[in-house]
């Protein structure tokens, strides 16, 4: 089983190396929504605005990332997937794919982030850490959504409609996190109970998938 | 009569809780004084809410376990019950703030809506929003159901961290956050009078039953329009 989860993680990165236009093109759009950004603040945010800023873009980055993980694929594609692979081994494919891309993605983000919008933090590996654990996070939800999405025959909107209420607890949980790279002395432990919990919500949301997922396969 | 007895046990409560509610003697503590007396309404909201959400998600799993369409109909029912619920929690809500929270006049909304468990509120009933969305998306009725069940599932369980957990993490004017020395409000015996526990307690049941009276209404009247498809009488 860990096997055929693997194969299929190679398969969608060798389909990611072979099509690269999708990927230059979020990338792409990670760059030029920081640059606008940039452009539209007359100086470099205070660490507060920085952090918010960051997380909003680190949400939409990875609506943009994950969407196209189900949409692209077609309907004969997926039946074929269907003969090969069980729902469980497929979703875990998929789970473990955009958790690396949306890991990538986070730190070309957060390096674009240094370079146009000044460096507040103050601790540059915790934070590191953090962008690491909610870029999973972040990536897990939307591509149950995308997985979702996906059935209703719609676009990137429903994504977004659906995932939204969905990541705030956890947007929150990290944006207040995000706070101990700037500075922010915390109670003896609750740094830890923050990111403990982040990470459970994250275990969550993978038994999730795999109990949820077998339903949403088969048409 | 055997089957509608929580009707009348509902309606008996709702009028106990009304008349007791207004009439009987509270504490009065600084700054709430009688307001407290909107517990038994704003309080049992959100009781009612989160039940008959629960009710819903339970429907859900059913419906996944056999594919009978019945059991969508319920669950969609008990969810839009339960954002109706939400909704008169938040104008209950509202008419306590306007006489506890805000203390200055011309203060702004916006310091006061910051709350941990307001949010948790908003969440909710933006997941079901959410919801109800995603089903009018799909034209075939059997992708809809097993496709909204699974986001109803996966949407209930996410919303447990987000309205019981993190409130109790982060300051809130709410009671039960930390940095307040009081516990579980609802539950716990030394945070709330005795008096008026006797009258809270129906008054949640109350309430609840009010709501579960509500959706099976409209689930009666689904059923008996969508007859047709689902082969029962």
């Amino acid at each position: 089983m860990f096997q055929r989860v693997l194969t299929l993680l190679k398969k969608d990165l060798l389909l990611e190396l072979r099509q690269q236009h999708t990927f230059y093109g979020v990338l792409l759009y990670v760059a030029s929504t920081i640059f606008v950004l940039y452009l539209s603040l007359p100086d470099a945010p205070e660490s507060q605005v920085w952090n918010s800023l960051f997380w909003v873009i680190q949400l939409f980055v990875c609506v943009n990332t994950v969407a196209k993980s189900f949409l692209a694929e077609s309907r004969g594609r997926m039946l074929y997937f269907y003969s090969i692979a069980s729902p469980v081994e497929f979703i875990l494919g998929k789970l473990l794919f955009n958790v690396l891309l949306m890991m990538l993605m986070s730190l070309v983000g957060l390096a674009l982030f240094f370079f146009f919008l000044d460096n507040p933090v103050t601790d540059a590996f915790r934070f590191m850490g953090i962008v690491l654990l909610g870029g999973t996070g972040l990536s897990l939800v939307f591509t149950l959504m995308s997985a979702i999405a996906a059935k209703a025959q719609q676009n990137a909107a429903l994504i977004a409609i659906l995932g939204f209420p969905v990541i705030l607890p956890q947007l929150l949980l990290l944006m207040r996190l995000s706070r101990a790279a700037f500075g922010e002395i915390f109670r003896e432990g609750a740094l830890w109970q923050l990111a403990g919990l982040t990470a459970g919500l994250d275990i969550l949301v993978v038994v999730m998938a795999i109990i949820l997922f077998p339903y949403l396969w088969k048409d | 009569m055997n089957k509608s007895w929580w009707k009348i046990l509902s309606f008996l409560l709702l009028v106990y809780t009304i008349v007791a509610g207004f009439l009987w003697e509270v504490p009065r503590l600084d700054i709430l004084n009688e307001t407290i007396r909107n517990l038994y309404f704003h309080v049992c909201m959100w009781f009612g809410m989160m039940i008959l959400y629960g009710i819903s998600f339970a429907y859900s799993i059913r419906y996944l376990r056999g594919f009978n369409y019945k059991y969508d109909i319920y669950a969609t029912h008990f969810a839009s019950l339960g954002s109706l619920f939400g909704v008169l929690g938040y104008i209950t809500g509202a008419i306590w703030v306007s006489v506890t929270w805000v203390t200055q006049s011309g203060q702004s909304l916006g310091t006061v809506l910051k709350e941990p468990k307001l949010i948790g509120a908003a969440i909710a009933l933006l997941i079901y929003g959410a919801y109800f969305v995603l089903r009018g998306s799909f034209t075939d009725m059997d992708k809809k159901a097993r496709v909204s069940a699974v986001y109803n599932i996966f949407a209930f369980v996410m919303l447990f961290p987000s309205i019981w957990i993190i409130p109790r993490l982060v300051g809130s004017l709410h009671p039960g956050s930390p940095g307040s020395d009081s516990g579980n409000p609802a539950l716990d015996q030394n945070d709330l009078d005795a008096g008026m526990r006797m009258v809270f307690y129906p008054a949640v049941i109350g309430w609840t039953l009010l709501g579960i009276w509500l959706a099976t209404l409209r689930i009666r009247l689904q059923l008996i329009r969508d007859k047709s498809i689902t082969h029962e009488a």
